[in-house]
């Protein structure tokens, strides 16, 4: 075997001074990066800089730095392009990485702004009068009709197909039990309850501790069907048909062997440790017309009371499929962009494929719009919402509601050191090693996810204070609101906004 | 066409435009006319604004928005109804309207009192505030709308509901009463239904001070309005006071 | 029209009443309550509908029209011939007012639809008149359409509403429904066409306020086939309620309740066939609700409704007496010409005062559609 030429990006420097030999860090560190001989010893090339080690130290003795190792500069190689190169040359296989899209791409939250009210139309006083933040997911009708009733009261005759009632226009995203731990699955499910939302079980199936929470879950039929059954189906307050997701689009979901354990065998119903390879596309389904049939396949098995929606990754042509998957009968379609999540994907395919979600969004509700059927179907839009002002200004570009993934595992603590395929979370989230996923508590996680969507519908309900509206199907869609801040013509006209001056 | 007897006058409003009519108040009250009686108000604006001595004004037909704002000492009193946003910041006088009154009505108001016969609109003692021995009065003898009270700092708004069950007195106060606030109180002279209350404040039992302030204000406001102030008196009274002085702290990551 | 063009914020006082037993009365009425509240516009827009207007041609669609230029006036006219019969093309009659500088050419038509087009095109007759009016609009540059229906009109322009008002002989016409405007734009200062009312068949709106929920309501009323070209956010308001109304069926109560729905806290708390009708019909209009503060009066053949936002932020008064009924910005708009009145009141934010003609003020709940009962006023 040859010697690897790699080093470690990052050292991790102990304070001898400070230290006091508790031994805390080594074991918190789920990479193995720290042991101990007369003080503590680094392996700073298995250092991940996941931060658990400087968390966790009662003296704060820890510091993990870049490796301050100096090359010689050069702007069309990086440091990363030779590091993966000197991997692949000692591997032959695909870089694998997770998480979302770490490059430099324009990031077109930053450059869009949303107005505020001033005069001719005041702003209304969040704190003080109602804002309403209610949201309702699923297919509604053009019109309604009424009819009185013998006692002269009002009664409602147009049937609406069943819809879901979030108290506020976030959700968690799909996140598989295998890429992410029972316990943090849990603690997603126990959050979602508290405020009003939901989460998504993933590809991964359903453990049955999950199944009282089921009014807040939406349980996923993805291609590898996994754990998918009856039970399963009617468990959940929604069924998603996985068609792709932002990070990886046009390949298959991927957990390495090293993430079967136990439960996940149980609740996958394949071997431990074998790799589970979703397919690519669902293997029933190569034409609209399959997908049209898996969604009332589902519908029906569902008794129709259970809203059907499809989740698809942000590509060239998403407006055209989103009108697809909508007439195909959807209830709602969620789109990832390019920089959603993932517990595990080739970094090729999650560096270089797939386009950002706020392009994606405007062209899907502009193409729902002029078709006439933007009502059938609710957009749900995610892939890299990273605080409540994306989220205002996804729902001003016309989503009817935004899903977080990384935002709610870093309300966990994940740091996003990328390295959720080794199994190794030093946090408890992206693994299934007992004793690390043992220090994940699901009530304390819940109760840090409470918070973090109870602060962004609070700073929501600030945004749309400051618009002059006071509730948030007012802001929805409407793109006037929105001012793009040095974007070019092309890019303004594909998000339907005005550069700010106009 | 004015008429001057030593120093009271009677001023023809009928047609003229608010800016002369104000104009001709204040420059005969810069003359010593302390007693001034407008005739055929319509909707002039801006009437008794700013004034900061004691004198008297009657308005007769409906005024325009924004009497007596920033009034600093006189006494208006309207005999019909009044428009909105009366008593806009005001800091001292009184103002007696013998009708309802609009939206508005004492907004930032600190001091001064707003007696009015009759309903009120919404957003009525938005951020009134007090000081020591200034504290500003609102009485209302009908019901009020939507935002009682919002934001108050300090004062006394008293809305008695004496028309509840007729056509227009359907809640003593409507929904949102004393949202934000964190000072002063209010009193309600009929039953509101709890849900109606803004999340700031609660129900306060009346004690000995609190009826001895009943007893003296609703004392003025039914001798000014020929009501019985026994009957008046006699009915149970509602006391609202905020939870904190400090209602949003939690809502900030400091 | 693209998301490129502005649009026009304005400020604005309104005022207006019906005869519930349809006596018709001269608009010089309308002026004079207008004229008392002018402090609430800025003299940069007034205007005016009356209904009843134009009682010997009742049976004739009354098209006003504004043009820039001549060659709008050439186009619209050969378009007009294309689709109706034209009984009578004449100018809008006006007197000269020293104020009022600079007019568009200003030019009305009574006219019928040609049965063969109508046959053609398949459509109702209402349907076929909003498609002519939308396509003038939009396509034809300069040419704005003020009024779309029989017997009625609407009058506005640049100006203070009572010099608006005495250019156009307001005075000369007899209505029982006119309402009236007062405008304080802040952008687009010579702009004829967004002045107040906006009208649609016999919709006409004068409106206090800003719709904040502009961007929504224009995109979801463009999936409708409606084009928001009048730069200005009322106009939204005389198409959706054209769509909940007349297309869709709903009651003008229903409409003001999509329009302005209840808090879903108060939904909550209803009993079980209101909540689940309110929840539907808040749901599928979403994009339909008006956002912002705002006084709306509307006026059609058979009524006039004043109706406010969710939190009353805008000032709307209410007040009868006899046989009529009146609306206005501010209670001396109404007294100037009504000094002694039966009853006076502030209506309830998000409750539309509904008054109709031969029945009054309608105050339960109407499930038919608002053209259940038409009375034909020929």
């Amino acid at each position: 075997m040859n010697l690897s030429q790699q080093v470690g990006e990052f050292v991790v420097r102990v304070d001898p001074e400070r230290c006091r030999r508790c031994k805390r860090c080594v074991l918190n560190c789920g990479f193995g990066a720290l042991s101990f001989e007369n003080g503590v010893v680094a392996d700073h090339k298995k250092c991940a800089a996941c931060q658990r080690c400087v968390v966790f130290c009662p003296e704060q003795a820890i510091r993990v730095e870049h490796n301050p190792l100096a090359m010689k500069d050069n702007a069309n190689w990086s440091y990363e392009h030779r590091r993966d190169i000197w991997r692949q040359a000692e591997s032959g296989g695909m870089l694998v990485t997770g998480m979302g899209n770490d490059k430099p791409f324009f990031i077109f939250w930053d450059r869009m702004v949303l107005d505020a009210c001033q005069v001719t139309n005041p702003s209304i006083d969040p704190l003080r009068e109602p804002m309403e933040l209610r949201t309702h997911i699923g297919k509604k009708p053009d019109s309604v009709q009424f009819e009185r009733q013998p006692d002269g009261s009002l009664k409602l005759k147009t049937n609406i197909a069943p819809v879901i009632e979030l108290a506020t226009p976030i959700l968690f995203g799909a996140m598989s039990f295998g890429s992410i731990s029972l316990n943090a699955h849990k603690a997603l499910a126990i959050a979602a309850q508290r405020c009003g939302t939901l989460m998504n079980c993933g590809e991964g199936g359903l453990h049955e501790e999950l199944y009282p929470y089921g009014d807040n879950i939406i349980v996923q039929c993805a291609s590898g069907r996994f754990g998918v059954h009856a039970e399963y189906l009617n468990r959940g307050v929604a069924v998603e048909i996985k068609i792709g997701q932002g990070a990886k689009p046009g390949i298959g979901g991927h957990l390495p062997g090293e993430k079967i354990g136990l439960e996940v065998s149980k609740t996958r119903m394949i071997p431990q440790g074998t790799d589970a390879l979703s397919p690519a596309p669902h293997h029933d389904i190569y034409s609209i017309e399959d997908l049209r049939q898996l969604i009332f396949a589902l519908k029906e098995a569902t008794e129709y009371k259970k809203p059907v929606g499809v989740k698809i990754s942000a590509v060239h042509n998403v407006a055209a499929i989103a009108s697809g998957v909508v007439r195909a009968g959807a209830d709602y379609v969620m789109i990832d962009g390019f920089r959603g999540g993932t517990g595990a994907a080739p970094t090729i395919i999650r560096d270089n494929v797939g386009i950002p979600i706020e392009l994606a969004l405007a062209a899907v509700d502009d193409r729902l719009r002029q078709e006439g059927i933007r009502n059938q179907a609710s957009i749900l839009a995610g892939g890299g919402i990273r605080n409540a002002g994306d989220v205002a200004k996804a729902i001003a570009l016309g989503a009817d509601a935004v899903v977080i993934g990384t935002a709610a595992l870093v309300a966990l603590g994940c740091r996003i050191c990328q390295k959720c395929y080794t199994g190794n979370c030093s946090w408890g989230i992206a693994t299934q090693r007992a004793e690390l996923v043992r220090r994940l508590d699901p009530h304390e996680g819940a109760e840090r996810l409470t918070n973090l969507i109870g602060a962004w519908s609070l700073e929501l309900k600030e945004v749309l204070g400051a618009v002059g509206v006071n509730s948030i199907e007012s802001l929805r869609g409407s793109r006037e609101r929105l001012r793009g801040v040095e974007l070019t013509r092309d890019t303004l006209d594909i998000l339907g906004i005005k550069p700010a001056g106009r | 066409m004015d008429k001057a007897t030593d120093n009271s006058i009677q001023i023809d409003a009928r047609g003229v435009y608010y800016r002369d009519l104000n104009a001709s108040v204040r420059e005969a009250i810069a003359r010593g006319v302390k007693q001034i009686k407008l005739l055929n108000v319509n909707g002039q604006r801006y009437i008794a604004d700013g004034l900061d001595r004691q004198v008297s004004i009657e308005v007769h037909g409906v005024p325009g928005n924004d009497l007596g704002a920033f009034m600093n000492g006189a006494t208006v009193t309207v005999y019909a109804n009044a428009q909105d946003a009366v008593a806009n910041t005001m800091n001292a006088g009184k103002i007696v309207v013998h009708g309802s009154a609009g939206d508005v009505l004492g907004y930032g108001m600190r001091g001064g009192k707003l007696f009015v016969r009759g309903n009120v609109g919404y957003r009525v003692g938005i951020h009134m505030k007090s000081y020591k021995k200034q504290v500003p009065i609102i009485i209302a003898g009908g019901c009020a709308g939507d935002f009682l009270g919002e934001y108050m700092a300090g004062g006394i708004v008293v809305v008695l509901g004496l028309n509840v069950g007729t056509p227009h007195g359907s809640s003593v106060a409507g929904n949102y009463i004393g949202t934000g606030m964190h000072g002063g109180s209010i009193y309600l002279g009929a039953e509101a239904d709890p849900r109606r209350f803004g999340k700031e404040i609660g129900i306060t039992p009346l004690n000995e001070e609190d009826n001895q302030l009943l007893k003296e204000l609703l004392g003025e406001f039914c001798a000014d309005f020929d009501l019985n102030a026994d009957e008046v008196l006699s009915r149970s009274f509602t006391k609202l006071t905020p939870h904190s002085h400090r209602p949003y702290g939690k809502y900030y990551a400091y | 029209m693209s998301y490129w063009d502005e649009k026009c914020i304005s400020g604005c006082g309104l005022t207006g009443f019906i005869h519930v037993n349809g006596a018709r009365e001269s608009g010089a009425a309308v002026l004079e309550s207008i004229a008392v509240i002018r402090e609430r516009g800025n003299g940069l827009g007034g205007g005016f509908a009356g209904y009843g207007i134009y009682p010997d041609r009742a049976d004739k669609l009354a098209f006003h029209l504004m043009y820039q230029n001549e060659k709008a006036h050439e186009d619209t006219e050969r378009f007009l011939l294309q689709r109706f019969d034209i009984t009578c093309a004449e100018p809008i009659p006006t007197r000269p007012n020293k104020f009022i500088q600079s007019p568009p050419l200003l030019w009305r038509y009574f006219a019928s639809p040609r049965a063969d087009y109508l046959r053609r095109a398949n459509v109702s007759e209402d349907d076929f008149v909003v498609d002519a009016v939308m396509t003038i609009n939009a396509q034809i540059a300069g040419a704005c359409v003020m009024s779309s229906a029989r017997n009625m009109g609407v009058f506005k322009g640049v100006g203070f509403p009572e010099d608006v008002g005495e250019f156009f002989r307001i005075d000369e016409y007899r209505g029982y429904i006119w309402t009236g405007h007062a405008r304080f734009p802040t952008n687009t200062p010579g702009w004829w066409g967004g002045a107040h009312p906006f009208a649609l068949l016999d919709w006409s709106i004068v409106h206090n306020g800003e719709i904040s929920s502009y961007g929504i309501n224009k995109r979801y009323l463009e999936m409708f086939g409606y084009k928001c070209t009048l730069l200005t956010d009322t106009e939204v308001v005389a198409y959706l309620v054209d769509l909940l109304v007349r297309r869709h069926g709903l009651s003008i109560r229903m409409a003001c309740k999509a329009l302005a729905p209840p808090f879903w806290r108060e939904i909550d708390a209803m009993p079980e066939d209101e909540r689940e009708a309110m929840r539907a019909l808040r749901m599928v209009y979403a994009s339909a609700a008006l956002n912002g503060p705002f006084a709306l009066l509307f006026a059609y053949k058979n009524g006039l409704v004043g109706f406010n936002d969710r939190i009353k932020l805008r000032p709307l008064i209410a007040a009868k007496r006899g046989d009529t009924y009146y609306m206005a910005s501010e209670e001396c708009a109404i007294r100037q010409i009504a000094p002694d009145l039966d009853d006076v009141w502030s209506p309830v934010a998000g409750e539309p005062v509904i008054v109709e003609l031969g029945k009054g003020l309608v105050t339960e709940n109407e499930f038919e559609p608002a053209g259940g009962r038409v009375r034909s006023q020929s």
